[in-house]
């Protein structure tokens, strides 16, 4: 297997956690809510569907136990921001660390075990092409999560509830003038953002890396908070940055069993300074910012 | 009279210490035009919230066609037939104006801009239903404001001060679209404190100061003089022309000043051109959004320019344009920006500290230290000058009235003896005594030689104070009009372009 086949092949996998957890926080900041705690509610997502799988459960059980760990820690966040306004940012940061501990503490006797992953689902002919036929032999999550990707697209483009969202988080206060119920839609999105970081830590740890290893998330949530903005709020280019972040992330791998000529220290910083570089990018762009951007994001919202 | 549509009983709302609404009773009869009038502060907005459902009183009942009912959500209201139009709109600038309709009426969105175009027909409304909002001037905003209110059927359309925001031209046409919805049988609650609009179209009127009602009255049947001493319980003061002086030395101009601002929505400034002479009031007309935030900033030395184009701001003789606002005022440049809380003031410190923000170089400081009692001294001075009512210096900014804050942010900078000052929308938000006395301590600094520039929308402001208007556009300025000779419509033309093509440089 070639290097350039390796990363078409395993881009989409490795791109999922990132993608999941991105594309919910991508409604939560829609909504005019920053959530910072998705590192958190990914890693107890993570431990929560490894155990689960560990003890038999099924996979199925695992992210359904995962989606609700992270929508109770979500729903803590939900409880101090939207119910008692307080900073969003001091509030996110804190659940976020809350949900790493518990993680810790959780896993602590499951440190090293590892369960069986997915079995791939390959789409006939395509998956047999040279080069490219890796990137159709896929798990059923990463063609879940695809489709996620295609539905969140079209809420915000053709379905009213897009709309609401949007209009929520541009202006709360003329939202709520027209009659709509400002913090429960609120609490709607970050309910489901916990819920997809959820799956994305199960994603993580019982299929991507069917292991437990304390602190395995690595960044990832952070990652996918960039990938928001990255994506100027917009669910195709979260997806692009999501595979890119993926690709880049095999590629250090391909570097160090071929050695290539490159360090691969260098390799495996990439992602994060490719998300500086385009941060930097995109925040220079006004027009960008204005047009996609979240106007009321982060300000507490009270009658 | 018929039985009511909507009646108020004993309404009251009070926020902290403030009573914004005292025991309020009104009726509102069906298919009639209905005044809410009073000055700024009246509580006729609170008044109008309580109504829609924004906020709950804290006693009194609605009755709604003789039944009580309770409004606890502008939905609760909407569900009864009362559509509001915001003096501050309620549209989402990033959404189309058929998206911003669809989120209060059902439908498919064709079918529901084909409504949009007939309703536009009808009532003189047009715009197109797939513009974005922020697209729109003020006026079409308005409209799309209205058609989303016709669109959900009401029987009450509140209009939070409508006219505040169009130009003269623009308001026959709105009270048309009034007079054609009530006889259509829609009642219309109108919130304003203009007298003359309101005796052209409302056949009732509840005049409402300091939160309680003063009269309920038909107002063809009382002169503007009778409502007046209603609305504010003394006589109008008299308005003031001040007498032509011969023109002084040149102390600002502003030479083909372009401007792009940072926010792509935000208007371009192109190739802005006035002088402004001692002795002298030059008024800036103009519907908000048509470049003034970014052109006082411009002036203030907020937003500077770069080294090289200096010479486009030129205060007292010599290109400011790279100077920052500290190094203008040492010219002898003072500023009242429009926001008094934020810009103009610190509302959390002092009047005493709000006062060594901007008048440090009058004594205040000693070796680096503040001198507390010369601090205290032009404060007092201040506050017994400008007539502002407050406990004394050590009062909290923030806990002023809009009026009197004015008032003392207005004789801070007067006392720093400027030679060119600038005031931007002197008497936004502030009642109609302190509005007065403003002016009139505008005009007196004129009449002692100084250069006066003043950006407002309130063209009866600008024509009392000004020797001269330049009318704002889209970023363009209109040449001078001398304000003696020129008429309201004529300024107004400049103020929708309709008299742009050819004149402006």
């Amino acid at each position: 297997m070639t290097g350039l086949s390796f990363i078409l092949a395993g881009m989409l996998a490795a791109a999922t956690p990132f993608l999941l957890a991105a594309l919910g926080e991508l409604v939560v900041e829609r909504s005019g809510v920053l959530n910072l705690g998705v590192e958190g509610m990914m890693a107890l997502g993570a431990v929560v569907g490894f155990i689960v799988v560990y003890h038999g459960a099924g996979h199925v059980m695992g992210f359904a136990a995962a989606g609700l760990a992270g929508m109770m820690l979500a729903l803590i966040f939900g409880w101090l921001a939207l119910g008692f306004r307080a900073n969003q940012v001091a509030v996110g940061l804190a659940v976020g660390i809350l949900g790493q501990g518990m993680s810790s503490l959780i896993g602590n006797s499951y440190e090293s075990l590892t369960i069986t992953g997915l079995p791939k689902l390959s789409v006939p002919v395509l998956s047999d092409l040279p080069v490219v036929g890796g990137l159709f032999s896929q798990d059923i999550v990463v063609w879940l999560s695809l489709l996620v990707t295609l539905a969140i697209w079209a809420m915000f483009r053709y379905s009213h509830l897009g709309l609401v969202l949007r209009a929520v988080g541009e202006n709360p206060q003329a939202a709520h003038a027209i009659g709509y119920r400002v913090i429960a839609l609120r609490y709607g999105a970050v309910m489901f953002g916990g819920a997809m970081a959820g799956f994305a830590g199960a994603y993580a740890a019982t299929v991507y890396t069917p292991l437990w290893a304390d602190g395995m998330i690595a960044g990832r949530g952070w990652i996918a908070l960039a990938l928001v903005v990255f994506g100027t709020w917009l669910a195709g280019r979260v997806f692009f940055g999501a595979c890119l972040f993926g690709a880049v992330s095999l590629a250090s791998l391909v570097a160090q069993t071929e050695a290539w000529p490159v360090p691969s220290q260098l390799l495996s910083s990439l992602p994060y300074l490719v998300t500086i570089i385009v941060l930097g990018i995109i925040t220079s762009n006004k027009r960008l910012l204005k047009e996609n951007g979240v106007a009321s994001l982060g300000e507490p919202f009270g009658k | 009279m018929p039985a009511p549509l909507l009646s108020l009983r004993g309404m009251t709302k009070s926020y902290g210490q403030i009573r914004a609404n005292r025991g309020i009773d009104l009726d509102v009869a069906p298919g009639s035009i209905h005044a809410i009038l009073g000055e700024n502060g009246a509580g006729k907005s609170t008044l109008m919230k309580l109504i829609y459902g924004v906020e709950t009183p804290d006693e009194g009942q609605i009755l709604w066609h003789g039944a009580p009912v309770r409004l606890s959500s502008p939905a609760d209201a909407r569900r009864l037939g009362v559509g509001m139009v915001f003096q501050h709109f309620s549209l989402f600038e990033t959404l189309t104006v058929v998206e911003n309709i669809s989120l209060i009426v059902p439908g498919a969105k064709s079918a529901l801009a084909d409504r949009i175009r007939a309703l536009g027909h009808d009532f003189g409304l047009e715009v197109d239903p797939f513009a974005h909002v922020h697209a729109l001037s003020v006026g079409e905003r308005q409209r799309v404001e209205i058609i989303r209110c016709l669109m959900t059927d009401p029987k009450l359309l509140i209009l939070d001060e409508p006219t505040s925001v169009l130009p003269p031209q623009a308001v026959g046409l709105l009270f048309d679209t009034l007079r054609r919805l009530r006889d259509g049988g829609v009642s219309i609650l109108f919130i304003s404190h203009k007298l003359d609009e309101i005796q052209a179209i409302c056949d009732r009127a509840t005049v409402l100061r300091a939160g309680q009602v003063t009269g309920h009255v038909d107002p063809r049947d009382h002169d503007a003089h009778a409502l007046a001493l209603m609305m504010i319980g003394r006589d109008m003061p008299p308005p003031l022309h001040a007498d032509p002086r011969p023109a002084g030395k040149v102390m600002l101009e502003l030479c083909g000043l372009d401007y792009q601002p940072d926010d792509p929505f935000a208007t371009p400034l192109s190739g802005l051109t006035l002088t402004l002479r001692a002795g002298e009031v030059l008024g800036i007309a103009g519907i908000s959004g048509n470049g003034q935030a970014d052109l006082s900033r411009l002036i203030s030395g907020e937003v500077r320019l770069p080294a090289a184009r200096r010479d486009e701001v030129r205060m007292m003789g010599q290109g400011v344009g790279h100077l920052n606002p500290a190094e203008r005022r040492t010219l002898g440049f003072a500023f009242v920006p429009e926001d008094r809380l934020g810009r103009g003031a610190v509302p959390e410190m002092t009047l005493s500290d709000n006062s060594l923000l901007t008048a440090h170089g009058q004594g205040m400081l000693k070796r680096g230290f503040i001198d507390r009692r010369a601090e205290v001294a032009f404060t007092e001075a201040c506050i017994r000058d400008f007539d502002v009512r407050t406990p004394g210096p050590e009062a909290e900014a923030g806990a002023l009235s809009g009026g009197n804050l004015q008032k003392f942010i207005v004789g801070r900078e007067m006392s720093l003896k400027p030679d060119l000052l600038f005031v931007a929308q002197p008497t936004w938000g502030v009642d109609i005594g302190a509005a007065t006395a403003i002016r009139q301590r505008l005009v007196a600094l004129r009449n002692a030689g100084v250069a006066v520039l003043v950006i407002s929308e309130e063209l009866e402001e600008l024509f009392e104070i000004c020797d001269r208007i330049q009318v704002i556009h889209k970023g363009h300025l209109s040449p001078s009009l001398d304000a003696r000779s020129t008429r309201a419509e004529d300024v107004g033309r400049w103020m929708i372009g309709a008299q742009a093509e050819g004149a402006v440089a």
